[in-house]
Protein backbone atom coordinates (compact mmCIF):
# COMPACT_ATOMS: atom_id res chain seq x y z
CA UNK A 1 0.00 0.00 0.00
CA UNK A 2 1.40 3.28 -1.06
CA UNK A 3 2.21 5.53 1.54
CA UNK A 4 2.51 9.68 1.17
CA UNK A 5 3.67 12.26 2.94
CA UNK A 6 3.66 16.09 2.71
CA UNK A 7 6.65 17.71 2.11
CA UNK A 8 7.15 20.91 2.89
CA UNK A 9 11.03 22.98 1.83
CA UNK A 10 12.27 25.38 -0.29
CA UNK A 11 13.55 25.05 -3.78
CA UNK A 12 15.41 27.64 -5.12
CA UNK A 13 14.60 30.10 -2.76
CA UNK A 14 10.90 28.90 -3.36
CA UNK A 15 8.83 27.65 -0.45
CA UNK A 16 6.86 25.10 -2.20
CA UNK A 17 4.64 22.14 -0.80
CA UNK A 18 3.96 18.55 -2.11
CA UNK A 19 2.38 14.93 -1.06
CA UNK A 20 5.50 12.60 -2.27
CA UNK A 21 5.69 8.51 -1.76
CA UNK A 22 7.54 8.11 1.06
CA UNK A 23 9.69 5.54 -1.19
CA UNK A 24 10.88 8.80 -3.86
CA UNK A 25 14.48 9.64 -3.79
CA UNK A 26 14.86 13.22 -3.65
CA UNK A 27 15.75 12.86 -7.68
CA UNK A 28 12.21 11.54 -7.80
CA UNK A 29 10.91 14.87 -6.17
CA UNK A 30 13.06 17.02 -7.57
CA UNK A 31 12.18 15.56 -11.32
CA UNK A 32 8.82 14.54 -11.51
CA UNK A 33 7.19 16.60 -9.05
CA UNK A 34 9.08 20.07 -9.74
CA UNK A 35 10.16 19.21 -13.10
CA UNK A 36 13.91 20.71 -12.08
CA UNK A 37 15.49 18.65 -14.75
CA UNK A 38 18.81 19.46 -14.54
CA UNK A 39 18.62 16.99 -11.56
CA UNK A 40 20.46 14.20 -13.90
CA UNK A 41 19.53 10.47 -12.92
CA UNK A 42 22.70 8.90 -13.47
CA UNK A 43 24.17 5.93 -11.90
CA UNK A 44 21.47 6.32 -8.79
CA UNK A 45 23.70 4.89 -5.82
CA UNK A 46 26.11 8.10 -4.71
CA UNK A 47 29.01 7.25 -6.99
CA UNK A 48 28.21 9.65 -10.12
CA UNK A 49 27.55 13.03 -8.99
CA UNK A 50 25.03 13.69 -11.64
CA UNK A 51 21.86 14.27 -9.08
CA UNK A 52 24.09 16.38 -6.83
CA UNK A 53 21.97 19.80 -5.06
CA UNK A 54 22.71 22.19 -2.45
CA UNK A 55 20.65 21.39 0.84
CA UNK A 56 21.27 24.46 3.51
CA UNK A 57 24.28 25.02 1.62
CA UNK A 58 25.82 21.82 1.58
CA UNK A 59 26.47 19.33 -1.32
CA UNK A 60 24.36 15.93 -1.64
CA UNK A 61 24.09 13.08 -4.33
CA UNK A 62 20.09 13.34 -4.16
CA UNK A 63 19.47 10.16 -5.38
CA UNK A 64 20.84 8.47 -2.22
CA UNK A 65 18.45 11.23 -0.33
CA UNK A 66 14.90 10.77 0.48
CA UNK A 67 12.41 13.23 -0.64
CA UNK A 68 11.11 13.00 2.97
CA UNK A 69 14.19 14.20 4.10
CA UNK A 70 13.88 17.26 2.68
CA UNK A 71 11.17 18.82 4.73
CA UNK A 72 12.12 22.11 6.33
CA UNK A 73 15.33 22.40 4.01
CA UNK A 74 16.48 24.71 1.45
CA UNK A 75 17.48 22.78 -1.76
CA UNK A 76 19.21 24.75 -4.59
CA UNK A 77 19.55 23.21 -8.32
CA UNK A 78 21.21 24.78 -11.35
CA UNK A 79 17.78 26.50 -12.17
CA UNK A 80 18.48 28.51 -9.07
CA UNK A 81 21.72 29.83 -11.00
CA UNK A 82 19.66 31.78 -13.88
CA UNK A 83 19.21 35.62 -12.83
CA UNK A 84 16.06 37.50 -13.76
CA UNK A 85 17.26 38.54 -17.11
CA UNK A 86 17.85 35.19 -18.28
CA UNK A 87 21.68 35.57 -18.46
CA UNK A 88 23.71 32.57 -17.03
CA UNK A 89 26.04 32.82 -14.00
CA UNK A 90 29.43 33.35 -14.34
CA UNK A 91 30.27 29.25 -13.24
CA UNK A 92 28.04 28.75 -15.95
CA UNK A 93 29.53 31.00 -18.69
CA UNK A 94 33.01 29.69 -17.38
CA UNK A 95 32.16 25.85 -17.87
CA UNK A 96 31.22 26.83 -21.65
CA UNK A 97 34.20 29.27 -22.09
CA UNK A 98 36.66 26.41 -20.83
CA UNK A 99 34.64 23.59 -23.30
CA UNK A 100 34.20 22.51 -19.70
CA UNK A 101 30.64 20.75 -21.13
CA UNK A 102 30.63 18.10 -23.61
CA UNK A 103 27.71 15.99 -23.29
CA UNK A 104 26.61 18.19 -20.53
CA UNK A 105 25.02 15.26 -18.68
CA UNK A 106 27.49 15.60 -15.57
CA UNK A 107 27.77 19.45 -15.52
CA UNK A 108 24.72 20.62 -13.56
CA UNK A 109 25.95 18.14 -11.09
CA UNK A 110 29.51 19.31 -11.31
CA UNK A 111 28.48 23.39 -11.11
CA UNK A 112 26.51 22.87 -8.16
CA UNK A 113 29.52 21.51 -6.44
CA UNK A 114 31.29 24.41 -7.94
CA UNK A 115 28.76 26.97 -6.08
CA UNK A 116 29.54 25.34 -2.63
CA UNK A 117 33.20 26.35 -3.41
CA UNK A 118 32.91 29.42 -4.36
CA UNK A 119 30.15 31.15 -2.53
CA UNK A 120 32.67 29.46 0.52
CA UNK A 121 34.40 32.58 -0.23
CA UNK A 122 38.01 31.43 0.42
CA UNK A 123 40.95 30.51 -1.62
CA UNK A 124 41.83 27.15 -2.29
CA UNK A 125 44.97 25.12 -4.12
CA UNK A 126 44.49 22.94 -7.53
CA UNK A 127 44.75 20.12 -5.00
CA UNK A 128 42.45 20.98 -2.95
CA UNK A 129 40.08 21.79 -5.76
CA UNK A 130 40.62 18.15 -7.38
CA UNK A 131 39.68 16.81 -4.09
CA UNK A 132 36.30 19.04 -3.13
CA UNK A 133 35.44 18.03 -7.11
CA UNK A 134 36.50 14.31 -7.08
CA UNK A 135 32.49 13.29 -6.16
CA UNK A 136 32.03 13.45 -9.91
CA UNK A 137 32.41 11.45 -12.99
CA UNK A 138 32.68 12.70 -15.86
CA UNK A 139 33.73 10.56 -18.92
CA UNK A 140 34.15 13.36 -21.88
CA UNK A 141 36.38 16.10 -20.60
CA UNK A 142 38.86 14.44 -18.40
CA UNK A 143 38.69 17.03 -16.24
CA UNK A 144 41.14 19.50 -16.57
CA UNK A 145 38.43 21.82 -18.35
CA UNK A 146 36.18 21.46 -15.70
CA UNK A 147 39.35 22.56 -13.06
CA UNK A 148 40.49 25.43 -14.94
CA UNK A 149 36.42 26.77 -15.56
CA UNK A 150 35.93 26.54 -11.54
CA UNK A 151 39.51 28.00 -10.89
CA UNK A 152 38.98 30.92 -13.45
CA UNK A 153 35.36 32.09 -11.61
CA UNK A 154 37.31 31.51 -8.37
CA UNK A 155 39.69 33.60 -9.14
CA UNK A 156 37.78 36.15 -10.55
CA UNK A 157 35.38 36.38 -7.96
CA UNK A 158 38.00 37.06 -5.16
CA UNK A 159 39.32 39.80 -7.31
CA UNK A 160 42.91 38.07 -7.94
CA UNK A 161 43.41 38.53 -12.09
CA UNK B 1 11.36 5.06 -6.44
CA UNK B 2 12.93 2.31 -3.93
CA UNK B 3 11.91 -0.90 -2.99
CA UNK B 4 10.19 0.26 0.62
CA UNK B 5 8.17 -2.29 2.25
CA UNK B 6 7.27 0.65 4.51
CA UNK B 7 9.06 3.84 6.40
CA UNK B 8 8.39 4.80 9.87
CA UNK B 9 10.17 8.35 10.76
CA UNK B 10 11.61 8.96 14.09
CA UNK B 11 11.65 12.44 15.42
CA UNK B 12 13.87 11.76 18.69
CA UNK B 13 15.83 9.58 20.29
CA UNK B 14 12.77 8.15 22.47
CA UNK B 15 10.28 7.60 18.91
CA UNK B 16 13.18 5.13 17.62
CA UNK B 17 13.21 3.18 20.23
CA UNK B 18 9.31 3.23 20.35
CA UNK B 19 9.16 2.15 16.50
CA UNK B 20 12.07 -0.11 17.25
CA UNK B 21 9.49 -2.14 19.51
CA UNK B 22 6.80 -1.63 17.33
CA UNK B 23 8.34 -3.41 14.26
CA UNK B 24 11.11 -5.18 14.98
CA UNK B 25 12.06 -6.61 11.38
CA UNK B 26 12.73 -3.04 10.29
CA UNK B 27 16.28 -2.11 9.58
CA UNK B 28 17.53 1.40 10.90
CA UNK B 29 18.32 3.92 8.45
CA UNK B 30 20.41 7.00 9.20
CA UNK B 31 22.26 8.34 6.41
CA UNK B 32 21.68 5.70 3.86
CA UNK B 33 24.75 5.85 1.78
CA UNK B 34 25.06 2.35 2.19
CA UNK B 35 21.50 0.64 2.79
CA UNK B 36 19.40 3.00 -0.14
CA UNK B 37 22.81 1.71 -2.14
CA UNK B 38 21.73 -2.05 -0.99
CA UNK B 39 18.11 -1.37 -1.42
CA UNK B 40 18.74 -0.47 -5.39
CA UNK B 41 21.36 -3.47 -5.71
CA UNK B 42 18.39 -5.85 -4.05
CA UNK B 43 19.90 -6.55 -1.19
CA UNK B 44 17.68 -5.29 0.76
CA UNK B 45 14.90 -4.84 -1.10
CA UNK B 46 11.11 -4.64 0.42
CA UNK B 47 12.09 -4.18 4.09
CA UNK B 48 10.58 -1.99 6.43
CA UNK B 49 12.97 1.11 7.62
CA UNK B 50 12.94 3.29 10.68
CA UNK B 51 14.33 6.44 9.47
CA UNK B 52 16.45 8.40 12.10
CA UNK B 53 17.77 10.97 10.00
CA UNK B 54 16.06 13.76 11.39
CA UNK B 55 16.78 13.42 14.73
CA UNK B 56 18.94 16.64 15.58
CA UNK B 57 19.38 15.78 18.86
CA UNK B 58 22.13 13.18 17.93
CA UNK B 59 24.12 15.41 16.24
CA UNK B 60 27.62 17.40 17.40
CA UNK B 61 30.70 16.91 18.91
CA UNK B 62 30.56 18.34 22.73
CA UNK B 63 33.25 18.06 25.83
CA UNK B 64 31.98 16.15 28.39
CA UNK B 65 32.51 17.54 31.98
CA UNK B 66 35.06 14.23 32.81
CA UNK B 67 36.69 15.65 29.37
CA UNK B 68 35.66 13.08 27.26
CA UNK B 69 34.88 14.22 23.47
CA UNK B 70 31.45 12.97 22.69
CA UNK B 71 30.27 12.77 19.18
CA UNK B 72 26.88 12.31 18.31
CA UNK B 73 26.07 8.94 16.09
CA UNK B 74 24.09 11.16 13.50
CA UNK B 75 27.43 13.76 13.02
CA UNK B 76 28.38 13.57 9.60
CA UNK B 77 31.83 13.19 8.40
CA UNK B 78 32.37 16.39 7.05
CA UNK B 79 31.42 18.18 10.45
CA UNK B 80 33.39 15.74 12.38
CA UNK B 81 36.61 16.94 10.01
CA UNK B 82 35.13 20.87 10.44
CA UNK B 83 34.93 20.08 14.05
CA UNK B 84 37.62 22.45 16.11
CA UNK B 85 37.04 20.00 19.01
CA UNK B 86 37.75 16.94 16.82
CA UNK B 87 41.02 19.10 15.22
CA UNK B 88 42.49 20.10 18.42
CA UNK B 89 42.21 16.91 20.11
CA UNK B 90 41.59 13.77 17.81
CA UNK B 91 42.92 15.42 14.21
CA UNK B 92 43.56 11.68 13.32
CA UNK B 93 39.83 10.76 13.51
CA UNK B 94 38.61 14.17 11.10
CA UNK B 95 41.17 13.10 8.51
CA UNK B 96 40.31 9.56 8.60
CA UNK B 97 36.66 10.32 7.74
CA UNK B 98 37.90 12.78 5.08
CA UNK B 99 39.12 10.11 3.10
CA UNK B 100 35.34 8.22 2.67
CA UNK B 101 33.63 8.20 -0.35
CA UNK B 102 33.62 11.29 -1.93
CA UNK B 103 32.42 15.40 -0.83
CA UNK B 104 28.87 14.12 -1.37
CA UNK B 105 28.85 11.43 0.77
CA UNK B 106 31.03 12.71 3.45
CA UNK B 107 27.94 14.53 3.86
CA UNK B 108 25.52 12.77 4.00
CA UNK B 109 27.59 9.69 5.72
CA UNK B 110 27.42 9.45 9.86
CA UNK B 111 29.52 7.85 12.05
CA UNK B 112 26.92 5.66 13.70
CA UNK B 113 25.56 4.28 10.31
CA UNK B 114 29.63 3.56 9.60
CA UNK B 115 30.20 1.92 13.10
CA UNK B 116 27.02 0.09 12.64
CA UNK B 117 27.29 -1.38 9.52
CA UNK B 118 29.94 -3.82 11.18
CA UNK B 119 31.77 -3.29 7.91
CA UNK B 120 35.82 -3.78 8.32
CA UNK B 121 36.63 -1.51 5.74
CA UNK B 122 34.80 1.47 7.54
CA UNK B 123 37.24 4.36 7.10
CA UNK B 124 36.16 5.38 11.13
CA UNK B 125 36.28 2.29 12.49
CA UNK B 126 40.31 1.24 12.53
CA UNK B 127 40.64 4.98 14.24
CA UNK B 128 38.06 4.39 16.66
CA UNK B 129 39.49 1.19 17.75
CA UNK B 130 43.40 2.55 17.68
CA UNK B 131 41.37 5.54 20.42
CA UNK B 132 39.51 2.51 22.37
CA UNK B 133 36.58 4.59 21.47
CA UNK B 134 33.07 3.73 23.41
CA UNK B 135 29.72 2.43 21.93
CA UNK B 136 26.79 4.74 23.75
CA UNK B 137 23.37 2.82 23.03
CA UNK B 138 20.40 3.68 24.30
CA UNK B 139 17.18 1.70 24.46
CA UNK B 140 13.77 1.23 26.80
CA UNK B 141 16.10 0.95 30.18
CA UNK B 142 18.62 3.59 29.23
CA UNK B 143 21.89 3.50 28.46
CA UNK B 144 24.07 1.08 28.06
CA UNK B 145 28.08 1.98 27.46
CA UNK B 146 30.85 -0.70 25.48
CA UNK B 147 33.98 -0.94 24.40
CA UNK B 148 33.75 -0.34 20.64
CA UNK B 149 35.74 -3.98 20.65
CA UNK B 150 32.83 -5.46 22.08
CA UNK B 151 30.73 -3.58 19.59
CA UNK B 152 31.65 -5.26 16.45
CA UNK B 153 30.74 -8.91 16.84
CA UNK B 154 31.61 -10.50 13.33
CA UNK B 155 31.22 -8.97 9.60
CA UNK B 156 28.09 -7.24 9.67
CA UNK B 157 27.24 -8.11 12.76
CA UNK B 158 27.15 -5.29 15.94
CA UNK B 159 25.86 -5.10 19.91
CA UNK B 160 22.71 -3.46 19.07
CA UNK B 161 20.19 -4.75 21.16
CA UNK B 162 16.24 -4.94 19.43
CA UNK B 163 15.34 -2.12 21.77
CA UNK B 164 18.31 0.26 21.05
CA UNK B 165 19.80 2.96 18.30
CA UNK B 166 23.39 4.02 18.77
CA UNK B 167 23.23 7.39 20.02
CA UNK B 168 26.98 8.24 20.77
CA UNK B 169 30.78 7.48 20.11
CA UNK B 170 32.75 8.48 22.81
CA UNK B 171 36.15 9.04 23.27
CA UNK B 172 37.78 9.37 27.21
CA UNK B 173 40.30 11.57 27.96
CA UNK B 174 42.77 9.35 28.96
CA UNK B 175 42.83 7.57 25.35
CA UNK B 176 43.66 11.09 23.49
CA UNK B 177 45.55 13.48 25.67
CA UNK B 178 49.24 12.94 24.83
CA UNK B 179 48.21 11.27 21.91
CA UNK B 180 49.59 11.59 18.59
CA UNK B 181 47.85 10.12 15.52
CA UNK B 182 47.94 9.20 12.30
CA UNK B 183 45.45 6.92 9.84
CA UNK B 184 46.73 5.86 6.48
CA UNK B 185 44.44 4.46 3.78
CA UNK B 186 45.62 2.45 1.29
CA UNK B 187 42.73 2.00 -2.23
CA UNK B 188 43.19 2.47 -5.88
CA UNK B 189 41.90 5.85 -6.02
CA UNK B 190 42.07 8.72 -4.33
CA UNK B 191 38.23 9.15 -4.20
CA UNK B 192 34.93 6.93 -4.16
CA UNK B 193 36.89 3.55 -3.42
CA UNK B 194 36.84 1.33 -0.44
CA UNK B 195 39.79 0.89 1.94
CA UNK B 196 41.96 -2.16 0.78
CA UNK B 197 43.91 -1.88 3.83
CA UNK B 198 43.56 0.98 6.34
CA UNK B 199 46.19 1.63 9.53
CA UNK B 200 45.29 3.81 12.61
CA UNK B 201 47.87 4.56 14.94
CA UNK B 202 48.35 6.30 18.14
CA UNK B 203 51.22 7.07 20.37
CA UNK B 204 52.16 8.25 23.24
CA UNK B 205 56.04 8.94 23.74
CA UNK B 206 57.90 9.77 27.42
CA UNK B 207 59.00 13.36 28.66
CA UNK B 208 62.37 12.90 26.78
CA UNK B 209 60.67 11.88 23.39
CA UNK B 210 63.01 8.66 23.53
CA UNK B 211 60.67 5.46 24.79
CA UNK B 212 57.65 4.69 23.12
CA UNK B 213 55.33 5.07 26.73
CA UNK B 214 52.01 3.50 24.81
CA UNK B 215 51.30 2.52 21.17
CA UNK B 216 47.85 1.48 20.04
CA UNK B 217 47.38 -0.16 16.46
CA UNK B 218 44.33 -0.83 14.54
CA UNK B 219 43.38 -1.87 11.25
CA UNK B 220 40.59 -2.15 8.79
CA UNK B 221 40.38 -5.04 6.40
CA UNK B 222 42.99 -7.22 7.99
CA UNK B 223 40.36 -9.78 9.59
CA UNK B 224 36.46 -10.15 9.51
CA UNK B 225 36.30 -6.65 11.86
CA UNK B 226 38.38 -4.05 12.52
CA UNK B 227 41.36 -5.26 14.69
CA UNK B 228 43.92 -4.21 16.55
CA UNK B 229 47.45 -6.08 16.83
CA UNK B 230 47.98 -6.22 20.17
CA UNK B 231 51.06 -8.50 20.23
CA UNK B 232 52.79 -5.80 18.17
CA UNK B 233 51.56 -3.24 20.84
CA UNK B 234 52.95 -5.58 23.52
CA UNK B 235 56.27 -5.45 21.64
CA UNK B 236 56.84 -2.03 21.34
CA UNK B 237 55.67 -0.32 24.98
CA UNK B 238 58.84 0.64 26.54
CA UNK B 239 61.06 0.57 23.99
CA UNK B 240 63.76 3.03 22.31
CA UNK B 241 62.37 5.56 19.60
CA UNK B 242 64.36 4.22 16.87
CA UNK B 243 64.14 2.78 12.93
CA UNK B 244 65.33 -0.71 14.39
CA UNK B 245 62.06 -0.89 16.71
CA UNK B 246 59.87 0.40 14.09
CA UNK B 247 61.30 -2.08 11.49
CA UNK B 248 60.69 -5.27 14.07
CA UNK B 249 56.96 -3.62 14.89
CA UNK B 250 55.77 -3.60 11.55
CA UNK B 251 56.56 -7.35 11.49
CA UNK B 252 54.98 -7.88 14.56
CA UNK B 253 51.77 -7.43 13.23
CA UNK B 254 52.13 -10.61 10.84
CA UNK B 255 51.44 -12.14 14.31
CA UNK B 256 47.93 -10.40 14.62
CA UNK B 257 46.33 -9.54 11.62
CA UNK B 258 44.37 -12.25 9.53
CA UNK B 259 43.58 -10.52 6.25
CA UNK B 260 41.93 -13.18 3.37
CA UNK B 261 42.12 -13.18 -0.47
CA UNK B 262 39.42 -11.59 -2.01
CA UNK B 263 38.53 -9.99 -5.52
CA UNK B 264 39.66 -6.37 -4.44
CA UNK B 265 42.99 -7.59 -2.94
CA UNK B 266 44.77 -11.00 -2.16
CA UNK B 267 45.72 -11.97 1.75
CA UNK B 268 50.03 -11.86 0.58
CA UNK B 269 49.07 -8.14 -0.37
CA UNK B 270 47.43 -7.43 2.68
CA UNK B 271 49.70 -8.62 4.65
CA UNK B 272 52.42 -6.28 3.14
CA UNK B 273 50.15 -3.19 2.97
CA UNK B 274 50.04 -4.27 6.93
CA UNK B 275 53.53 -4.40 7.65
CA UNK B 276 54.35 -1.27 5.27
CA UNK B 277 51.30 0.81 6.97
CA UNK B 278 52.46 0.16 10.19
CA UNK B 279 55.98 1.21 9.30
CA UNK B 280 54.65 4.95 7.70
CA UNK B 281 51.84 5.37 9.97
CA UNK B 282 54.11 4.51 13.27
CA UNK B 283 56.88 6.54 11.74
CA UNK B 284 54.75 9.78 10.90
CA UNK B 285 53.30 9.60 14.82
CA UNK B 286 56.58 9.62 16.32
CA UNK B 287 57.49 12.82 14.34
CA UNK B 288 53.99 13.95 15.24
CA UNK B 289 54.76 13.68 18.41
CA UNK B 290 57.99 15.73 18.28
CA UNK B 291 60.35 12.61 18.23
CA UNK B 292 63.43 11.84 16.53
CA UNK B 293 64.24 9.15 13.51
Amino acid sequence: MAQYKLVKCTINGKPVEQMVDVRASLTDMLRNDYRMTSVKKGCEVGECGACNVLIDGECFNSCIYLAVWAEGKHIRTLEGLLSEDGELSDIQQAFIDETAVQCGFCTPGVIMSAVEILESGRDYTDDELRKMLSGHLCRCTGYENILRAVRKTLDKRLGKN
Amino acid sequence: MYDIKALYEANSVQDAIKLRLEHPDAQILAGGSDILVQIREGKRAGKELISIYMIDEMRGVELDDDGAIRIGSLTSFSHITKNEIVQKYINVLGEAVDMVGSPQIRNIGTIGGNTCNGVTSADSASTLFALDALVELTGSNGKRIIPISDFYIWAGEVDIKPDEIQTAIIIPKEKFEGYHGHYIKYAMRNALDITTTGCSVNVKLSDDKKTFTDVRIAYGVAGPVPMRAKNAEEFIRGKAVNEENIKEFSLQVLNDVKPRDSWRASKAFRQHLATELAYRALSECVKLAGGEL
